[in-house]
């Protein structure tokens, strides 16, 4: 068993209820075996699969997580406008039930492919795999995954994304990445969205947000942007043709599950 | 909540090991779950005693190892605990840590109940070779 996954440390085996040292038939032994597998070694497994995908046609894989309503459907229609004719992309929506949302993607003129996950709280990686039959990958440059709205479960759950996005907008508090720490520990950038309304909220402080940040040993940029605002998405952008050429130019770079994992 | 899909992944594993010992039950499963793991040890319970029925796991017993976050600084190389949403060195406050612990999510021992048969071999155990969850119990 434990060379099978490769990741046991050791193997234990004692008899504690053998009867005078020999072990008579019919007799029930206790066996304990010791091991170290992580809980989601499945999941992780589909997810370095879509990973192999993803780096065999070059595609940059983005997991967009936030709280429902922080804007993620509308920076991904705004980010289609500005870089559409630039790169080929594609989206994969999950949501709890309706297809609204890929709907809005498709009349930007993108393929999508919504996944409905009834009463399921996140996307895992064997839902993205079957989603990603829809796609011709070798036709695109770029996917986005917009996750299930949030903040807990989806940081569980590496999808074989490349990168994490975190949105938090201004209309939620600045302490968001205090309150919700695993998830903001996993994003490789965050976008505070909504920015074109800091000037009328006087209770959210992106430098708190930044070092609410910071406390959770998370370098990850911080940008504010806002889809109403095409002019702030500059910087968005420029990350994700950054990214989508480091890739290109080191296919076999690291691959990152969505928690930095300390021991295993 | 998620700590139902991370318990079906978890009887997942238990299974294989059972099946690979011929058990005829799990007796213990013991897993380390760190703050940092995203996942609430008291729903995990929970959700762990929902999950079991049916399984090889029906009567075993869980239990949940806490694992203490613990970071290096990259700035004065001291180890330290850390907080759940406060990692920065405890020594020296700085935030460029990294974390040693804390964040496992881990199946670290199961216990099984094998019934010693010589005629193991002419007649598998309960279990054995039918790949994912065994699907019956032993009382």
């Amino acid at each position: 068993m434990c060379d099978s996954c490769g990741c046991a440390t050791t193997s234990h085996h004692h008899q504690v209820a053998a009867a005078g040292g020999a072990v008579r038939p019919g007799a029930v032994e206790r066996t304990s075996i010791d091991l170290v597998t992580r809980l989601l070694r499945e999941n992780d497994h589909v997810a370095a699969h879509n990973r192999q995908h993803f780096d065999r046609y070059g595609v940059l894989a983005v997991n967009l997580m936030s709280s429902p309503g922080s804007g993620k459907t509308s920076l991904l229609e705004t980010t289609i406008e500005a870089l559409g004719d630039k790169l080929r992309i594609a989206v994969i929506e999950g949501d709890l039930e309706t297809e609204n949302d890929a709907r809005r993607i498709r009349a930007k003129g993108v393929p999508a492919v919504q996944i409905m996950t009834g009463q399921t709280c996140h996307l895992d990686a064997a839902m993205v795999h079957d989603a990603l039959h829809a796609f011709d990958l070798a036709s695109l440059d770029l996917l986005f995954i917009e996750n299930v709205g949030n903040l807990v479960c989806p940081a569980s759950f590496d999808l074989g994304q490349h990168a994490n996005v975190t949105l938090l907008s201004v209309t939620e508090g600045d302490d968001k990445p205090a309150k919700y720490p695993v998830m903001f520990r996993a994003a490789d950038l965050v976008l505070l969205s909504k920015s074109d309304l800091l000037a009328v909220l006087d209770d959210f402080d992106p430098a708190a947000a930044e070092s609410h940040l910071r406390a959770l040993a998370n370098a990850a940029p911080v940008m504010s942007v806002s889809a109403r605002r095409r002019e702030t998405l500059a910087p968005w952008l420029a990350w994700l043709q950054t990214q989508l050429a480091t890739r290109r130019g080191e296919p076999a770079v690291r691959s990152r599950a969505p928690v930095r994992h300390a021991g295993v | 909540m998620h700590e139902l899909a991370l318990c079906q992944g978890l009887l997942a594993e238990v299974a294989r090991v059972a099946t690979a010992h011929r058990a005829a039950a799990v007796t213990r499963i013991l897993v380390a779950v760190g703050p940092l793991s995203g996942v609430e040890a008291a729903l995990l319970d929970r959700a762990f005693s929902v999950a079991r029925a049916g399984t090889l796991a029906n009567e075993a017993t869980l239990e949940i190892e806490a694992a203490p976050i613990r970071v290096h600084c990259a700035n004065c190389g001291a180890e330290s605990e850390a907080t759940v949403n406060d990692l920065r060195c405890a020594a020296c406050g700085d935030w460029r840590v990294r974390l040693l612990g804390g964040d496992e999510l881990l199946l670290k021992r199961v216990e099984l109940a094998v019934t010693a048969d010589d005629e193991r071999n002419a007649e598998p155990a309960a279990g054995a070779g039918n790949g994912g969850v065994a699907a019956m119990s032993i009382r």
